[in-house]
């Protein structure tokens, strides 16, 4: 077993990667390129004692290198394999000159252990070491990645698999992890600057003049719409603040030239282990020619769906069974929301062989739905006439033309309506049952939330005592993000719970960006319409004008962090604590 | 009122159908349904891996929820969560008395508050306190016209954060090979009224011919609704005069890298300022029109044409000075911000 291997061959393991098995040094074996699929035997980081090293390092993609920061010498970061029940101690060794820290993405662990610097601990200073030891009290598949700065966006994340310590009840022959990320030649605080300078800077999809007489898919606004998001100052093309423009989005590392290749056996069940390690890009994935079976999300068994295509939001993880019969080989797609770029794999039975690669779709559109006019649909609208409209402005007589997008009665007083917030939603929706952003029409099946029901009871069925709102809020125009109008570095009161108490978050978004949220130290059931068999998750994707709830059992003492995952609407200000009180060892 | 109640009984009815998709999406599914699971080796059971009761509000055979590849995409599974309620929101509240008790910060009990203090005041600062700047010269040209050619510029730059920052501009002209004709200089303090306007207070001094001056600035610069760039200010001179001065551009897309600009600016002056050249009332109105071709974001050259005249005093002045009130520019410069 792999937990037999001892500390040493572990350390060379984790620190040479898999140099020793392909020219190609810089990627950990189970990232390589023909890799098989990961194998007991693999040098994968395992057992009680895991030692990573976090270090500057050059980064080659597409020909090009540039500066990452990685752990081991490899980016992604090594695969660390685990067992459910196991205790296990990681010892994690900043060479920077700088703070680092890792965050163990959906462990369950003690607060102390969590590696949110300035809320959990102090952060690894340079050039020491901290040990965080803790045990697995779950499995499935998650993530760790740096939470200080933006060293994510530099290279610093990578896969965790935890075996079940009972027999796993999704079968399946071989296993590949897949972690999309987003890679970027640019400082991350150049592409913040960028972000404030010109809010759309990244954005070179945007509708014009020329298009518009061209027309086709991207330019089928009518002038009015348009003359109507201009005065709203609100730009339908803005799906995602990062773009292609300056990202190669990465397959295990690999640049869609590079083409990672998973190798299968025709007739078995393959595992894909989906994890979205990226900075800045939802994804949307499809593997054309073979439908896919999600058994679990955020590392959670789910009972099994079978899907064409699913939007994946930065941090979620999905499981999926595929099944080729045939001897050949498929394109894994993950198109970046916006459909500025793409990252590409192939899964084949042989190494060399490859598929077709489709074309990039068409740019969405944002729609009225997307600004968080519930119902009213982006169609019914450019039918309609003003007067038809002035009664559903919410029992005011205004026209269209007057409409007020930052209507303060909309929101609780706690709701800070300043210059942090362009806009405020006037009938969000639970779209729960919304595929995503451009995926409402692309004429297969794509998973939503709705479809995912656990595959276990609920382990806790009491119903919620009370709500919490959370209004996910921006502007897009000044690259400003915050919870409730507020960002953090305002001073803002944490979101405070009491022990074990069942209260239900709802998340509101005011703004037209999908906004994937992370609580960190809890699973929360989704509330999609499963009662008691809500899917339990640690990132929930809140669609733009569109509303989530969740129900949370506050088990987990402590301070914990709750955030906006897209990283830079973090660093810009969307990020909370939450405490859980009391403490462990408090008098309740 | 009877198609009211025709919906309300197909909203009744739609579950009772959804179920029956279920039980036909079972039926039809040709592979084994309990294919997703690995059947569990020291069982024997088949659904012994599943480890599911059944749901309250399901079908009891444990299989319903599966969705096998078969069953047409949106049927059973959304007619089943459009009709059911689930648990209602409860009331928004507070968090209870416990919530609100212990240490502020559980971190400082285990690495002592010396360590998280100053770990705590760098995330602070790391969520939302970003400060950052920019330089942008917006106009940086060539003046072609009748007479001898000149240049002009009209540039800005910034520093701060989302809410404060300090803001400089920069404008002027002159003709090649002469000495400086007018150029101002103002430095702002910027503060953010709304998410798109910003109040801007501070000093301008003019250099050039004629007397320098120097003014108080107080203006409004910001985002009007359909996109227009705007800048209004007024100033008050050290000799008590007092002028405003009122831009407005905009950015029309031709293609995702051409870009047709449009601009206007408007000068006004509360009185005749003579040693300036400056009548009452409106003095002065120009009107540009630039095609700038973005090979980056941050670097355009363009070609343009400006229509540039004096109005009521100020155009008699010029006159008096041998000029003519106005006239048309050929334009070709630069736009570039870092």
């Amino acid at each position: 077993m792999t937990q037999t291997i001892d500390r040493r061959s572990l350390l060379r393991a984790g620190a040479v990667g898999a140099a020793g098995l392909g020219f190609s040094g810089l990627f950990p074996a189970w990232a390589q390129t023909g890799s098989l699929g990961l194998a007991p035997q693999m040098p994968t980081l395992s057992g009680e004692d895991i030692h990573l090293k976090i270090a500057n390092t050059a980064f080659t993609v597409g020909g090009r290198t540039g500066h990452a920061v990685t752990m081991n010498g490899v980016l992604p970061a090594p695969l660390i394999r685990l067992r459910e029940g196991q205790n296990v101690r990681l010892h994690v060794e900043n060479t920077l000159d700088e703070d680092s820290s890792i965050h163990w993405h959906g462990l369950i662990v003690p607060f102390q252990m969590d590696g949110v610097p300035g809320v959990s601990f102090p952060g690894i200073k340079p050039h020491t070491t901290f040990v965080y030891e803790f045990p697995l009290l779950q499995s499935g598949t998650y993530w760790y990645h740096s939470h200080s700065g933006l060293q994510e966006q530099q290279g610093h994340y990578g896969p965790i698999v935890i075996d079940p310590a009972e027999s796993d009840p999704v079968a399946y022959d071989r296993e590949h992890v897949i972690v999309l990320s987003d890679w970027t030649f640019l400082h991350p605080h150049q592409l913040v600057t960028k972000l404030k300078s010109e809010g759309g800077y990244f954005n070179r999809q945007r509708q014009t003049l020329f298009g518009m007489l061209r027309g086709g898919p991207e330019e089928s606004m009518s002038a009015s719409d348009r003359a109507m998001w201009g005065k709203m100052r609100m730009d339908p093309t803005d799906i995602a603040d990062v773009t292609a423009a300056t990202y190669t989005y990465l397959v295990n590392g690999h640049g869609p030239q590079e083409n990672w290749t998973g190798l299968f056996r025709s007739g078995e069940r393959v595992r894909l282990r989906f994890i979205n390690a990226a900075t800045m890009t939802i994804f949307n994935i499809r593997i054309p020619g073979l439908p896919m079976t999600v058994v679990s999300a955020d590392g959670l068994n789910v009972r099994p769906v079978t899907v064409d295509e699913f939007q994946i939001g930065n941090a979620e993880t999905y499981d999926v069974i595929i099944q080729p019969t045939e001897d050949k080989a498929f394109t894994l797609v993950a198109e970046s929301i916006d459909r500025s770029g793409m990252a590409r794999a192939t899964l084949a039975p042989r190494m060399g062989m490859t598929a077709p690669v489709p074309p990039l779709r068409p740019r969405p559109t944002l729609t009225m739905r997307d600004m968080g006019m519930g119902s009213m649909d982006h169609s019914s609208m450019a039918g309609m006439d003003h007067g038809a409209m002035a009664g559903m402005d919410h029992g005011g007589s205004h026209s269209m033309g007057s409409m007020n997008m930052r209507d303060k009665s909309l929101v609780p007083d706690s709701v800070k309506v300043g210059v942090g917030v362009d806009a405020i939603a006037m009938s969000p929706v639970d779209r729960t049952g919304d595929p995503g952003v451009g995926l409402e029409d692309v004429g297969h099946k794509v998973l939503t939330y709705r479809d995912l029901m656990s595959l276990t009871p609920n382990p806790d069925t009491r119903p919620p005592q009370r709500t919490i709102e959370v209004h996910l809020t921006g502007n897009m125009e000044r690259f400003m993000w915050s919870f409730d109008g507020e960002k953090f570095s305002e001073g803002v009161e944490p979101i405070r719970f009491e022990r074990n108490e069942r209260a239900r978050v709802v998340l509101i978004n005011d703004t037209m960006m999908t906004h994937p949220i992370h609580l960190h130290g809890h699973f929360f059931e989704v509330v999609n319409g499963h009662t008691g068999s809500y899917p339990r998750k640690h990132t929930v994707n809140v669609l733009p004008g569109g509303k989530v709830s969740f129900d949370l059992t506050a088990d987990a003492p402590g301070d914990w962090a709750f955030h906006c995952h897209l990283l830079l609407h973090m660093h810009a200000g969307m990020f909370r604590v939450v405490t859980v009180r009391p403490l462990e060892g408090e008098a309740a | 009122m009877k198609s009211l109640l025709g919906l309300f009984l197909v909203g009744i009815a739609t579950p009772v159908l959804a179920q029956q998709d279920h039980g036909a999406a079972v039926q039809q599914a040709p592979a084994d349904p309990h294919a997703q699971h690995q059947v569990d080796e020291t069982g024997g059971d088949p659904h012994a891996g599943h480890d599911m009761p059944p749901k309250p509000s399901e079908p009891t055979d444990p299989h319903a929820g599966h969705q096998m590849p078969t069953a047409p995409a949106k049927d059973a599974h959304d007619a089943h969560v459009g009709h059911e309620p689930g648990i209602p929101d409860p009331p928004v509240a507070p968090p209870s008395a416990a919530a609100l008790r212990g240490p502020d910060h559980a971190a400082d009990a285990i690495f002592g508050a010396p360590a998280m203090s100053p770990a705590r005041e760098i995330a602070r600062k790391e969520h939302g306190d970003i400060k950052s700047g920019m330089i942008l010269i917006d106009q940086l040209e060539a003046v072609i016209g009748k007479g001898k050619d000149g240049y002009a510029w009209n540039a800005q730059g910034w520093y701060g954060g989302d809410i404060d920052r300090f803001w400089v501009k920069t404008e002027g002209e002159s003709r090649f090979g002469e000495s400086l004709e007018s150029a101002e200089v103002q430095a702002l303090w910027s503060r953010a009224l709304d998410p798109w306007w910003n109040l801007q207070a501070g000093i301008r001094q003019d250099f050039g011919a004629g007397p320098d001056r120097t003014y108080a600035v107080v203006g409004v610069q910001g985002l009007a609704p359909y996109w227009f760039e705007v800048d209004g200010a007024l100033f008050l001179s050290d000799k008590g005069d007092v002028t405003a001065r009122f831009e407005a551009e905009y950015d029309q897309r031709l293609t995702q890298k051409l870009i047709l600009q449009p601009a206007i600016e408007f000068n006004l002056a509360a009185q005749d300022v003579p040693e300036l050249g400056i009548g009452s009332g409106l003095s002065t109105a120009e009107l540009g029109l630039r095609l700038r071709y973005q090979f980056v974001p941050e670097f355009a050259p363009y070609v343009g044409v400006k229509y540039e005249r004096a109005f009521g005093d100020t155009a008699d002045f010029r006159r008096a000075r041998d000029e003519k009130a106005g006239g048309w520019h050929l334009l070709i410069g630069i736009r570039s911000w870092f």
